[in-house]
């Protein structure tokens, strides 16, 4: 089996075989292709939205994805969170010594068609090599930049009692997965992870954006966490129905069994969007029209208040929602 | 709550308790879980003017600092420390073991024992210790482990047994000053292993009606329906309000495993302080696998018993107060700077009322 080696961090030889026989195979750009040290991108008309996320998920492949489809569906939601169109991707890998090259294959692989399925360029990347043991197979960075839609204007000052709570699909499916296949700790679960981009997701509710006042990716924390931010900054309520909040069966099964709260569980595919509560049942049904947003509910209401969340229980009891300490399950992502 | 029967059952149970309910009976959930589970599903605000109260029923709460400064110390010591997550935040005498990892101790979350035997079998030129923190529902699982490494000859692998058994607890609750307790919810997991009649002399030697119950929410309200017809009724009884899961004679299998591995000895309760027969230890045919006696482990300070005073989880644990009395709670004792164990473990009294019930009111209707 061929492994990576730390010559192919040498900058030299090495280091330009790797990119040729496996890098600049799966990823069609030109910029790339030029093998410059920036790429240099056209003007566009209009506000850019930057972001950068760091990938360390353990293990690189769990059901449902890897660290790979990730590094793009971490990024891309998170512009897409923003309001932004997302168009460039650049992609740093960190790779420890003894990688299996077949291994890293599949990762690239899987980044490159992720980002080729939601339209995403990616225009710059960067390898290092460190000694076995000094990372845990590889990590990826991904920065992103997109285009700031202007009929999405987003802001918690935006947010007013009333409004809607929209979760686009069922809560915790990417923290039972992972969970699933740890070392030490796996089960048997037919969870896969949600993992996905969203940006086509959202498109489909573009009619609506000017009546969307907020949008956040539930990721690490959960939906419970993104609640809570919203509820600090805005300083307002949100009471959540428990009714209405979609989750499998087999999640709030392991859940129960693990001692955890699916409202914290990570999220990879999921977005929370607030909208004016006039048009929610239509953003909701045009959530559900897409195959991301089947499972999309309307899932609580933002009153006024003081900053805090609520779960408003099936029997009619109410307990807070709080914002979520210490981690359950570190490298989710 | 998974059907809408469920929900129509657990609705007609609340109007059943709540015609019945005039005065502020005092109930007692024994069980950590239940504590939680009370919190979680928003079932305290519905109940008033009932008051439920939690109990000694959160293992690692009721882990005696002693035993905690052990467990870490065993941590430092190079060993490989296995352990159930829950442990990992609890603070000891000003540390913890997630200290002890960050400070490089090789500390291991599993959610198996048996996971920890297969790090032994991986790592035989090192100790593996588990830190066997748990009532008689985590025991059955230890007894497995050690007689899984004792098969494999893994010389390597110890248990630090601070097992406790419900039964002596629930009598030194009942005879101690406890608070006057009108009813109790019995544990639903642990009362599967040892049984429903194990239990019967805490109606029929202390007149306390009570019943054994599971963790949803009509579980939890049959049971309380269950006790609260017992007291109307003035005749105390032990009931099984979870006949799907518990026998009354429990589960024998697990029971004659436990009786195998380990013998009863005196342990040390957080709040009950030191209660006969209320340990498990392993049996000395098993004794190469005691921590307890291959490692030199620290006595416990008397300053450092002092020195945690100011948190009131023993009181909380024994049903005196409800973690808002205590003057630390919410304030310098929060999850994320916990001061005692009840505010870090996921059954801990503390951590449930910080999550579910520290925000009071304003709820809007």
């Amino acid at each position: 089996m061929k492994r990576v080696l730390l010559a192919h961090g040498d900058g030299g030889l090495y280091a330009a075989a790797l990119l040729k026989t496996l890098f600049l195979r799966y990823f069609n750009s030109q910029e790339l292709a030029r093998l410059s040290d920036a790429a240099l991108l056209p003007a566009v008309e209009g506000r850019l939205a930057v972001t950068t996320d760091s990938f360390v998920v353990q293990p690189v492949f769990f059901p449902g994805g890897d660290i790979g489809k990730l590094a793009v569906c971490g990024t891309v939601n998170d512009l897409t969170a923003a309001g932004a169109r997302p168009l460039y991707l650049t992609a740093s890998f960190i790779l420890e010594e003894g990688l299996a090259l077949d291994e890293l294959e599949a990762v690239v692989a899987s980044l490159s068609a992720t980002a080729e399925a939601c339209g995403v360029q990616v225009v710059a990347g960067d390898t290092k090599v460190v000694p076995r043991g000094q990372a845990d197979k590889v990590y990826i960075n991904t920065t992103g930049i997109g285009l700031a839609d202007p009929r999405l204007v987003l802001g918690a000052e935006r947010v007013t009692p009333g409004a809607a709570v929209i979760l686009s699909g069922t809560a915790g499916d990417h923290g039972i997965a992972v969970l699933s296949c740890r070392d030490g700790i796996s089960f048997r679960t037919p969870v896969k992870s949600d993992c996905a981009p969203l940006n086509r997701l959202l498109e489909s509710v573009s009619p609506y954006y000017p009546a969307i006042s907020w949008m956040r990716d539930p990721t690490r924390g959960g939906v419970g966490a993104v609640l809570n931010e919203l509820a600090e900054s805005g300083a307002a309520d949100i009471v959540v129905e428990e009714s209405l909040l979609p989750i499998r069966p087999e999640v709030k099964a392991a859940s129960e069994l693990l001692g955890l709260d699916p409202l914290y569980l990570a999220n990879e595919g999921k977005m929370v969007i607030v909208v004016d509560e006039n048009v929610a049942h239509n953003v909701c049904s045009a959530l559900r029209a897409h195959p991301l947003g089947r499972d999309a509910e309307i899932i609580g209401r933002v009153e006024k208040g003081n900053g805090s969340v609520w779960l408003r229980t099936r029997l009619g009891g109410t307990r807070a929602v709080e914002m979520p300490a210490g981690l359950p399950l570190p490298r989710i992502c | 709550m998974q059907t809408a029967a469920e929900l129509s059952f657990a609705q007609r149970l609340l109007t059943l308790i709540m015609k019945r309910v005039s005065g502020p009976l005092v109930i007692m959930e024994v069980c950590g879980t239940h504590t939680t589970a009370v919190s979680r599903y928003g079932l305290r605000p519905l109940l008033e003017p009932l008051r439920l109260l939690s109990g000694p029923g959160c293992p690692v709460c009721v882990t005696a600092s002693g035993d905690l400064d052990r467990m870490i110390a065993l941590a430092g010591s190079g060993a490989i420390v296995a352990t159930f997550g829950d442990l990992l935040r609890v603070p000891g005498n000003g540390t913890s073991l997630e200290q002890a990892q960050a400070a490089g101790a090789d500390v291991r979350v599993v959610y198996s024992p048996l996971d920890a035997v297969r790090i032994a079998a991986e790592n035989r030129d090192r100790p593996v210790v588990f830190l066997g923190v748990g009532f008689e529902t985590t025991a059955p699982g230890l007894a497995l482990a050690v007689k899984q490494a004792e098969r494999e000859s893994l010389g390597n692998f110890y248990l630090y047994s601070c097992l406790k058994t419900v039964v002596p607890a629930l009598q030194a609750l009942l005879t101690g000053d406890a608070p006057g307790l009108d009813g109790l919810l019995l544990p639903g997991h642990v009362s599967s292993v040892i049984g429903r009649q194990a239990q019967d002399f805490v109606a029929s030697v202390h007149g306390v009606p009570a019943a054994v119950t599971g963790f949803t929410e009509s579980d939890i309200l049959l049971g309380l329906a269950a006790v609260i017809l017992m007291i109307e009724k003035g005749e105390p009884g032990v009931v099984n309000a979870y006949p799907r899961v518990v026998r009354e004679a429990g589960n024998v299998t697990a029971q004659k495993l436990l009786s195998e591995v380990f013998a009863a000895a005196d342990a040390e309760w957080r709040g009950l302080g030191s209660i006969p027969g209320s340990g498990l230890t392993l049996r000395p045919q098993f004794a190469r696998h005691d921590a307890a006696l291959h490692f030199d482990l620290p006595q416990p300070q008397p300053a450092q018993q002092a020195k945690e005073e100011p948190c009131r989880c023993g009181d909380v644990l024994r049903g005196a107060i409800i973690p808002p009395e205590c003057a630390l709670f919410a304030g310098r004792c929060t999850p994320l700077y916990p001061l005692g164990p009840c505010m870090v473990s996921s059954e801990g009294a503390c951590a449930a009322y910080y999550r579910y019930e520290r925000k009071k009111g304003a709820v809007p209707a």
